[in-house]
């Protein structure tokens, strides 16, 4: 039989018994269009956390004071609370021929006024290396200047959402502004960067290193930023960092070093899983709508045994009718996966719109992968009523069983 | 151009066996017209299954046109009955969601026919049969009489030497029975042969040659 006439025989077939090919059909696609937007859901969270976690900086190490791993066993030998980050620990790390800029960071939170107008918001003590190694962007003025961290200065950097609260659409360069009791002149203020590792930066004042420790009252760092010399740098830093701490903190090594990379992969990792996992379940469906295709070409078949019998009579080998009826099971599932990506495509076009911040896409595997499970579930589903169809007896099919 | 010798054929009705044929022997030359008859459960539907390859006996020989049918696989059994033989059924059987041409169409297009020389073949039957202007018509929308000449034309339409015909005119009145007999003697005098298995002794009374069949035996087998 010619294999437009059998596409041509089988449309027939499915475009007569309307509902029930419609019931098959809405099965099929909503497993197919599940898989596909649960995927592209995943694939967006993903990509949205790596994305976020690649524009904290480049090569950026993050040193924490205190060890956050617990060894297991004994009791630690050495231990106790851990020293505190100072700034000369941060001057030291400088030293290290794999590490390239050093950013000590203090922060704080503290109410920032202009005339009248007050704002809490976050302040942030560090150096001038905090642009390049935060990859911050400046949108009027200058950062902070370079040169020794131990001095204070009265000088601030605030961020957009700030400078629009205190100073509307007028400019805020050279103008004195209140955190705490202590005046800071606005040297520069950044462009707006939205969020970044938890913290709104339209809404902080970065401020010298040294400032912020006589503001707070504190000598300890909160974090101490690297960027290191090169991507294959990155794991001599680290050593380096513990190393440099260990000596300068007699021999306790009560530092953590996070390495973006190691953030990076780590999520992107999780993520994956989690795509796979939901799309794994989504594809449970999938194997319910292979379910109930079956389901419904039995039933179909056995009310169409007169018709197969016909077709026997007229001599139609077995194999033929085998094959007619994998080509229906066949067609259902393509037609299904067709509709399910179109369902998909669209609703991910309309969650795009309502939420443009999050990266939604349709990873191209996802749409193959669906649309060839939907074949094979289709196919494996329909081969027990295709067999059953073309083994009926043709005598007892004709003379309605 | 039928040969049939010791053919037996055995079903099994719950516990009991039912002996449908039983040491049957038949002849039947080329071009014959024959009406099989006899009460029911006397093995003539059976005799036409098998006849027709539908239905394999259980012992004998079958030689249909010199071709040994019994030992023949089911795939060329099958093509035998796609390329000798025309089925007709009393309840026509016809593929409600197809057109008459359609139908008619179908055993070419099961055989693989260029669609261009099926149309061809098509309209030439229905010209013949006097069906053109029902051609795009659906079964339900032609009268008894003329559903069972479309399913002539579909058993005849890959031009076989057999024409088997259970019962043609069980579903229709006297003046669409008559229609479709005349058509299928149209066709035996072109050549065919035609076996009609009838319980209708004035159906009968038209052929030109009887067999009588009891309990699974060919009781009586005269010419006319």
């Amino acid at each position: 039989m010619r294999f437009d006439d059998i596409l041509t025989f089988t449309g027939k077939t499915l475009s007569s018994a309307r509902k029930r090919t419609w019931l098959m059909l809405l099965a099929m696609s909503i497993g197919v269009g599940s898989v596909v937007i649960l995927t592209a859901l995943g694939e967006g969270a993903r990509r949205y956390v790596t994305k976020e976690f690649s524009n904290l900086g480049t090569h950026l190490l993050i040193v924490l004071p205190g060890r956050v791993e617990t060894s297991g066993g004994h009791p630690p030998l050495i231990g106790g609370t851990p020293r505190d980050l100072t700034l000369n620990d941060a001057m030291a790390l400088g030293r290290s021929s794999s590490i390239r800029l050093v950013a000590p960071v203090i922060l704080g939170s503290a109410p920032v006024s202009y005339r009248q107008l007050e704002r809490d918001i976050t302040v942030l003590g560090s150096t001038a290396e905090l642009l390049p190694v935060r990859k911050l962007e400046l949108g009027q003025g200058r950062f902070l200047p370079a040169g020794d961290p131990s001095r204070e200065s009265a000088v601030t950097v605030i961020g957009n959402k700030l400078k629009k609260e205190l100073f509307g659409g007028k400019s805020a360069l050279g103008k004195w502004v209140r955190i705490h009791d202590r005046r800071f002149r606005i040297i520069g203020v950044l462009k707006p960067l939205g969020q970044s590792l938890g913290m709104d930066l339209g809404d902080v004042a970065i401020v010298p290193v040294a400032s912020a420790q006589s503001l707070f009252d504190t000598q300890t760092l909160f974090r101490i930023l690297i960027q290191a010399n090169g991507r294959e740098a990155i794991p001599r830093a680290e050593k380096s960092v513990i190393e440099i701490i260990r000596e300068r903190h007699d021999g306790d090594e009560d530092v953590t070093v996070v390495t973006q990379n190691a953030l990076l992969s780590t999520f992107d990792g999780i993520f994956r899983s989690l795509t796979y996992a939901v799309a794994g379940i989504a594809a449970v469906s999938l194997g319910v709508a292979g379910i109930l295709i079956m389901n419904v070409m039995l039933v179909s078949i056995s009310q169409r045994t007169a018709e197969i019998g016909l077709l026997k009579a007229l001599g139609s080998p077995s194999g033929q009718i085998l094959r007619l009826f994998l080509v229906e099971a066949g067609m259902l599932s393509a037609a299904g996966a067709f509709i399910g990506i179109l369902i998909a495509l669209a609703g991910v076009w309309a969650l795009d719109r309502a939420f443009p911040a999050f990266p939604l896409s349709v990873p191209v595997w996802a749409l193959a992968a669906a649309v060839a499970v939907a074949l094979f579930t289709g196919l494996l589903f329909g081969v027990l009523p295709a067999r059953r169809a073309a083994e009926l007896d043709p005598v007892q099919a004709l003379s309605g069983k | 151009m039928i040969r049939v010798q010791s053919l037996n054929r055995t079903f099994k009705v719950g516990d009991e066996a039912v002996h449908a044929l039983r040491e049957l022997n038949l002849d039947i030359d080329s071009g014959e017209y024959i009406a099989i008859m006899g009460p029911s459960g006397s093995g003539k539907s059976t005799l036409l299954n098998v006849l027709g390859l539908l239905d394999r006996p259980d012992s004998g020989k079958y030689l249909l046109d010199g071709i040994d049918t019994v030992t023949l696989p089911e795939d060329n059994r099958a093509a035998v009955r796609r390329t000798h033989i025309g089925f007709v059924f009393q309840s026509f059987h016809l593929i409600p969601r197809l057109t008459a041409a359609e139908n008619i169409a179908l055993p070419m297009m099961l055989a693989g026919t260029d669609p261009g020389l099926r149309r061809k073949r098509v309209q030439a039957i229905l010209e013949s049969l006097g069906l053109e202007d029902r051609a795009h018509h659906r079964p339900d929308q032609l009268s008894g009489g003329q559903r069972q000449r479309v399913a002539i034309a579909r058993a005849t339409v890959m031009e076989p030497t057999l024409l088997l015909a259970d019962e043609p005119t069980g579903n229709l009145d006297i003046h669409s029975g008559e229609e479709v007999m005349t058509t299928l003697e149209a066709l035996n005098k072109g050549g065919i042969t035609l076996l009609v298995v009838t319980h209708d002794p004035d159906i009968a009374a038209r052929a030109r040659r009887h067999i009588h069949m009891v309990d699974g035996a060919v009781v009586e087998d005269r010419k006319t």
